[in-house]
């Protein structure tokens, strides 16, 4: 048996995500810019996937832009309205629990005089909202929050600090990192008030390689790519049709039956957390009392004793996938910004890994991964570190 | 411009009647190391060994693969010239010079060989002719016979040859022709050093590594696989053994003081590393244990350790200093790959202060402990060891 339970590092694709994509390979390969009708024809998946996501975000289709993934998102989302933007102000803001594809594009900005605030989170992964209403000035250009935390599953009231950002200062844009959430949450930015939304399509059983970004008509975004005009002049580059294809196929799937999925992913994850009981000295991080604030695939369990590469790789042994605290750091062996964010105790910062479960998850799955940490961690546990 | 490359060898020159055997295997390494290039002849004439390139090829590439062979002292591109009349000869003399050097204001002097004694001019009477002609022609050279900017060389064997580059070797014995050595290997720093050092004198390599899973990563093993491969593009193909040490590690954790535990660890590595360089006619141990670096490589640490194998132990880098292993590790290539942070199976239960000045007598008595398991576990470890053929 094995359990893959790192979806929130990355999906399998679904089959017909790959049916669409060889198609795309092989049959309808031309390049969507060509005048003949190889090119039209290209052209036509590009159209019906902007369809599709269009639909399901509830924006125009002009409002979408295809991207590389979830980084190349985020960092046109940020160096593109901080650019665009910067004779309104200098000040951005975002939280101490992003991922570094929002971090690193914003500590680039500081070169160019950008004045960057981070704000603090709870516990549970919660921004500090009195904090926000404070931080905002005449020369808070952007607001950058994200939906679903990677590593903890923190999920933050988007609509509420939605508000607080327009009442405070209605020039503010506000992006939402939301590569953790779509495909979990429906997310509607314009009714929202989000001015620009990441997405990632490896995420959601699409395609590694794609990407979405929403940016609402008329806010002002400058290109970070430069070339061939396409997209708009936003994003030059050749359409990546295949991946555009699978992204479009792969959302239409996720959102086909969307409740009944969402329903399982909590049934999942309550049954996890339950199960956790039979395990001596476990912490779930950033746990609440109502499993529906926090979002339905992510479970963040601290194993005191334990290191987490070390349990990693014992239940790697088994078939068991899993994360030791947030997969795309995790090759460089350095502590968990959100974990020491939300207060994780420095014993367990090491000791931590994450869970998490796609839409085609099972409870047996569950169980062998149980059944696998039950037979694991009391024999780790008998070698200690010093 | 070149279609050959002139290999010339140093040691290998004065070993008598063996001296055959050493230039076979020189000749059989270059053409190993040409072998992913592209392809060529490698023949041996004459106590010269030529590398002929019949079809187009990438120069620098040729050149590079031909710098990793031991018992190569230097790397000349050649032209060939196959008419040796001497007018069709000092034409061609000339046209490489016109094609080699630009600009022609240098100072040179031509050397001549002719290991065909029958040619009508001896050397020096090919230098003199030869520096005339090539003075009418290039006006702005000049001779300089005791410091020449360039030599030009000339040698006429059944076919001539022109060369003035002269590119270093990295010096050594070929591969194969020293016997056989088990190199420990680490995902360190040192021993792939010391595992270059020893393949220079001509030593082929075996290689043990010890994997501890779950506490390293298949990716720390793999990052020893990648060592190995990048080491071998020296040494020639490397048998890496891998074994499992998980169970001897935590059975040593659980029974013996916990400040001995590298020492006790080691030197079950290398008994281990003995039998399989015994059981694959290995004949020593290479470790790249350097004097003082860590608590387990003081002169005490290494006596305790050394003390288990009868076996021949070499530690090329013995007297190194870090920073001259580095030196060493970045020019093989081998650098970049050992700092990346995997966790190695000696750093795993390492303790705060672990004892750098082990006596042996306690060491022994400590391992009395593992009197009951231990030969069992090391006799598993062997039996389920995985070997890895890596080129």
């Amino acid at each position: 048996m094995e359990a893959y339970l790192d979806n929130a590092a990355t999906t399998q694709v679904f089959d017909s995500v790959k049916d669409i994509m060889i198609k795309t390979l092989r049959e309808d390969y031309g390049n969507p810019s060509s005048m003949h009708s190889k090119g039209m024809k290209a052209e036509q998946y590009i159209k019906e996937s902007k369809q599709i996501i269009a639909k399901n975000l509830k924006v125009d289709e002009k409002e979408i832009i295809f991207t590389s993934g979830g980084t190349e998102s985020n960092n046109q989302a940020l160096i593109g309205t901080a650019f665009a933007n910067k004779r309104a102000g200098n000040h951005i803001i975002t939280t101490r629990i992003e991922h570094p594809s929002v971090y690193n594009p914003l500590i680039y900005l500081e070169d160019f005089g950008f004045r960057i605030t981070y704000l603090n989170v709870d516990n549970k992964g919660k921004i500090d909202i009195e904090q926000l209403k404070n931080e905002i000035t005449d020369e808070t250009i952007l607001v950058s929050v994200m939906y679903v935390n990677n590593e903890i599953g923190a999920v933050q009231e988007i609509e509420q600090i939605s508000n607080i950002i327009k009442e405070a200062n209605k020039n503010t844009l506000f992006h939402v990192d939301a590569i953790q959430a779509f495909g979990k949450y429906l997310i509607y930015p314009k009714r929202l008030g989000i001015d620009l939304l990441s997405i990632s399509g490896h995420k959601i059983h699409g395609p590694k390689g794609s990407g979405i970004l929403f940016v609402r008509d008329k806010v002002k975004v400058k290109p970070i790519l430069f070339g061939g005009d396409q997209q708009k002049g936003l994003r030059s580059g050749t359409e990546n049709v295949p991946a555009i294809a699978g992204l479009g196929q792969a959302v239409f799937e996720i959102y086909n039956n969307h409740e009944q999925k969402i329903n399982h992913l909590y049934e999942l994850k309550q049954y996890f957390i339950d199960r956790m009981k039979e395990i001596e000295e476990v912490t779930i991080n950033g746990l609440d009392d109502n499993i529906k604030s926090t979002a339905p695939h992510i479970i963040s369990v601290s194993f005191a004793g334990i290191r987490s590469e070390v349990l990693l790789h014992a239940l790697e042994e088994k078939n068991v996938y899993v994360s030791a605290g947030s997969a795309c750091s995790s090759n460089h062996p350095s502590l968990s910004g959100t974990l020491i964010a939300i207060g994780v105790k420095k014993e367990l910062l090491d000791s931590t890994i994450r869970f998490s479960f796609s839409v085609n998850t099972t409870r047996e799955e569950i169980d062998y991964a149980v059944s696998a940490l039950n037979e694991i961690i009391p024999l780790l546990r008998k070698y200690r570190r010093h | 411009m070149f279609k050959a490359f002139l290999i010339k060898y140093a040691e290998i020159g004065i070993k008598g009647k063996n001296r055959y055997i050493f230039e076979n295997a020189l000749r059989d390494q270059i053409k190993y190391a040409l072998k992913e290039v592209g392809n060529f002849n490698v023949i041996k004439e004459q106590g010269r060994i030529f590398v002929e390139c019949p079809e187009s090829y990438d120069y620098d590439e040729t050149v590079d693969a031909i710098k990793r062979v031991f018992g190569v002292a230097s790397i000349c591109p050649v032209v060939q010239i196959d008419d040796c009349e001497w007018d069709p000869l000092a034409k061609a003399v000339g046209d490489y010079v016109e094609q080699m050097y630009k600009d022609k204001s240098f100072t040179f002097k031509v050397e001549a060989k002719r290991a065909d004694k029958r040619y009508p001019f001896t050397s020096p009477e090919i230098c003199m002719k030869m520096g005339e002609y090539l003075l009418d022609r290039f006006p702005n050279m000049k001779v300089d016979v005791h410091n020449p900017e360039v030599k030009i060389n000339v040698e006429i064997r059944t076919k001539g040859y022109v060369y003035s580059l002269i590119i270093p070797g990295p010096g050594g014995m070929p591969v194969g022709t020293n016997g056989k050595a088990m190199l420990l290997l680490s995902g360190g720093i040192d021993s792939p050093v010391a595992g270059y050092m020893v393949a220079k004198r001509g030593v082929s390599l075996e290689a043990t590594y010890f994997h501890a899973p779950p506490y390293t990563s298949e990716r720390a093993k793999q990052k020893v696989v990648d060592l190995a491969r990048i080491v071998s593009r020296y040494s020639g193909p490397i048998k890496l053994h891998v074994i499992n040490f998980t169970d001897i590690q935590l059975y040593i954790y659980e029974k013996c003081p916990h400040d001995e535990l590298t020492i006790i660890m080691r030197r079950y590595m290398m008994k281990i590393a003995e039998q399989i360089a015994n059981d694959n006619g290995a004949l020593a141990l290479v470790t790249g244990e350097s004097i003082g670096q860590v608590a387990s490589q003081t002169l005490q640490s290494l006596n305790a350790t050394n003390s288990v194998c009868t076996m021949p132990v070499f530690r090329p880098v013995i007297g190194f200093d870090k920073q001259d292993i580095v030196d060493v590790a970045e020019k093989i290539d081998t650098y970049e790959t050992s700092i990346l942070p995997f966790e190695d199976c000696c750093t795993i239960f390492v303790a705060k202060h672990p004892v750098t000045k082990p006596s042996l007598k306690a060491i022994e008595r400590s391992e009395r402990n593992l009197e009951e398991q231990i030969e069992e576990l090391v006799k598993v470890a062997l039996d389920t060891k995985e070997t890895i053929l890596v080129d």
